[in-house]
């Protein structure tokens, strides 16, 4: 007779995740009820409801009354890691929705079932950076997928919109398939789906149930590689992002990337024993992330895609930083991953809220000539995308340098020259195709079609504003950041 | 234990995965391809009911024996067929979608999004 164990349950834990989820909720009443005919006090609620939600997070920070462990019978875990990085998505989330109403007014798709499904597509993201559990790490990623399907498929006259749906839809759940089967072949091999125990089943076990766990691990990480977009399972990437509205697919980029990473580095911190078999793999998996990412993106002529590409070569960078702690798990700490992802974070969705200037009256142009002159209409936007890509390339002194520095660092701590190496070369790659887009958009000669008319909202204001601050302060005050992030 | 062995259970979820990712790569409707991933889904279902069958039975070499493992397998198969479930919701709404934008759903038409 099974017989099972019911410790006392920790509310505190899930409170930040039931908030967002509860704002959705009460986000999709006011939706319904619909006054005044316009979305103001949907937007109002939703901000004011993640500003709490941050604040619920926040809290917990004070490691003396909220204690680093698990409840809910392992199924939620808290430590710094995971705090920061919901303190992440809500962050992404607040500033997505930030600059949403805008664009999607101007668009003619003012939906505010938005609201609602960013909400909860964010409750996915949160769920599964916090935890050690395998289903739940599942779940977490199907909630935020899921939701991000209809999210990418939101703007249902447009036919890029529809095709970027239903590719993230099949490539997404392709993806799950991997996943899911590899998550079998791990519970195969140590009879349990939590990564910790996991972890000491391969200490102990023998030939057998070592091949089980090699297998079930190598299809977990393609998996885990599809959603966060490794070479070479990122050909959705830049699809997706182009044909999505930019609103979404600047959550896309952060918060879903935000939690697909976060999985990913639980998943290899705990596979930690076995590295000298998946290494190698993810050495070269890390080194042509980078590496075709920018290449590509060389090549491009529209705007989003050039950022999809970009994100690619991200997610490269941040491999290293996740691979060079596997490596010296004492020496190094998940800081520098927390500290390059808040960075990204802030830089990607400040590019794509400048990119939603160039839709106007249910148009969108986002090729290099369409939004050429944005310097004239909007000198605020486009003084702000200076920064942001300064931060993309890693020029000081925004904190995209430090992430940088702080990743090259760790790299060669942990003896992967190599690696540091083609970051450096990478970075300097990178500025060709940033420098496009700046170019693209301070050229005078010719103002694109869409930017011609397009007007500044002071969501939009606020959003370019928080980024391009978050990226100095960010850089001015990462030490004290660092030491909330996490201890070395 | 008598009766099917635990590797009968595991090469017929491989082989059934395999026929779904095949079918995934090769097929060009995009609701043929839905099925092929539930079959992928279904596969995965054995295999953890399989484990979840086959675990109690074994230890594993330095620990208890595994009295308490089937449960965890067997709630992973209802939350994958609840997944699925929602997926396919979500699914074939984007596919109505796309057939009332172009009367066709053709993924080899679908060729907007390019470099």
């Amino acid at each position: 007779m099974y017989k099972p164990v019911i410790l006392p349950i920790d509310w505190s834990m899930i409170a930040p995740v039931v908030l967002v989820a509860m704002v959705g909720i009460i986000a999709l009443c006011i939706e319904m009820a619909r006054p005044k005919k316009n979305n103001n006090l949907i937007v109002g609620f939703t901000l004011a409801g993640l500003a709490v939600a941050a604040i619920a997070i926040l809290v917990q920070f004070d490691m003396d009354s909220y204690r680093i462990g698990e409840t809910l019978s392992g199924m939620v875990t808290r430590d710094r890691f995971s705090l920061t990085m919901q303190l992440l998505v809500v962050i992404s989330a607040f500033l997505s929705v930030l600059f949403s109403e805008g664009y999607l007014r101007e668009k003619r798709i003012p939906f505010g079932e938005f609201y609602p499904i960013l909400c909860w597509s964010a409750v996915g993201a949160m769920v599964m950076v916090a935890t050690q559990n395998l289903l739940m790490i599942f779940l977490g990623l199907e909630v935020l997928s899921i939701s991000l399907y209809v999210l990418a498929g939101m703007s249902r006259s447009e036919n890029k919109s529809e095709e970027s749906a239903l590719k993230y839809l099949l490539l997404g759940a392709f993806a799950s398939g991997f996943l899911l089967y590899g998550i079998a072949f791990l519970y195969g091999g140590s009879g349990s789906i939590h990564l910790d125990t996991i972890r000491q089943s391969w200490a102990v076990g023998n030939s057998g149930s070592h091949m089980l766990l090699l297998f079930g691990l190598g299809l977990v990480l393609i998996g885990l590689g599809f959603k966060s977009s490794l070479v070479p399972f990122h050909m959705w990437t830049p699809d997706v992002y182009q044909g999505a509205p930019t609103n979404v697919t600047a959550f896309m980029a952060a918060g879903s990337k935000i939690g697909a990473i976060a999985a990913l580095w639980r998943v290899l911190d705990a596979m930690g024993m076995m590295q000298q078999y998946w290494m190698p793999a993810m050495f070269w998996i890390a080194i042509l992330t980078m590496t075709v990412g920018n290449l590509i993106a060389l090549g491009q002529k529209d705007v989003k895609r050039v950022l999809g590409y970009s994100s690619i070569a991200h997610a490269g960078y941040i491999l290293v930083g996740i691979l060079a702690h596997v490596r010296e798990p004492m020496k190094i700490g998940s800081d520098t991953v927390s500290y390059y992802l808040l960075s990204y974070a802030l830089m990607t969705i400040g590019a794509f809220a400048v990119i939603t200037l160039s839709a106007r009256a249910g148009k969108e142009g986002t090729k290099f000539g369409d939004v050429q002159g944005l310097w004239h209409r909007a000198p605020l936007a486009a003084g702000s995308l200076i920064v942001f890509m300064a931060s993309l390339i890693g020029i000081p002194p925004t904190s995209g340098f430090i992430g940088k520095l702080l990743i090259f660092k760790d790299a060669m701590a942990a003896d992967l020259a190599p690696l540091a190496f083609v970051l450096a070369v990478n970075s300097i790659i990178s500025v060709y195709y940033y420098l496009g887009i700046l170019r693209s958009m301070f050229v005078v000669d010719e103002e694109g079609e869409y930017v011609r008319n397009s007007a500044m909202n002071n969501g939009l204001k606020s959003a370019c504003v928080i980024c391009m601050v978050g990226i100095f302060g960010a850089a001015i005050f990462f030490s004290p950041l660092m030491q909330l992030f996490g201890t070395r | 234990m008598q009766g099917v062995p635990l590797i009968a259970y595991l090469t017929l979820g491989l082989f059934l995965f395999s026929v779904g990712v095949v079918g995934v790569v090769i097929r060009r409707n995009p609701i043929v391809i839905f099925m092929c991933i539930e079959l992928m889904l279904n596969a995965v279902n054995l295999t953890f009911l399989a484990f979840a069958k086959f675990l109690p039975t074994m230890t594993i070499p330095g620990k208890a024996p595994l009295a308490d493992a089937a449960m965890s397998g067997q709630m992973m198969v209802i939350f994958v067929m609840a997944v699925a479930a929602a997926e396919v919701a979500v699914g074939l709404g984007i596919i109505m979608a796309i057939f009332r934008l172009r009367q066709d759903i053709d993924i080899d038409e679908m060729n907007l999004l390019r470099g």
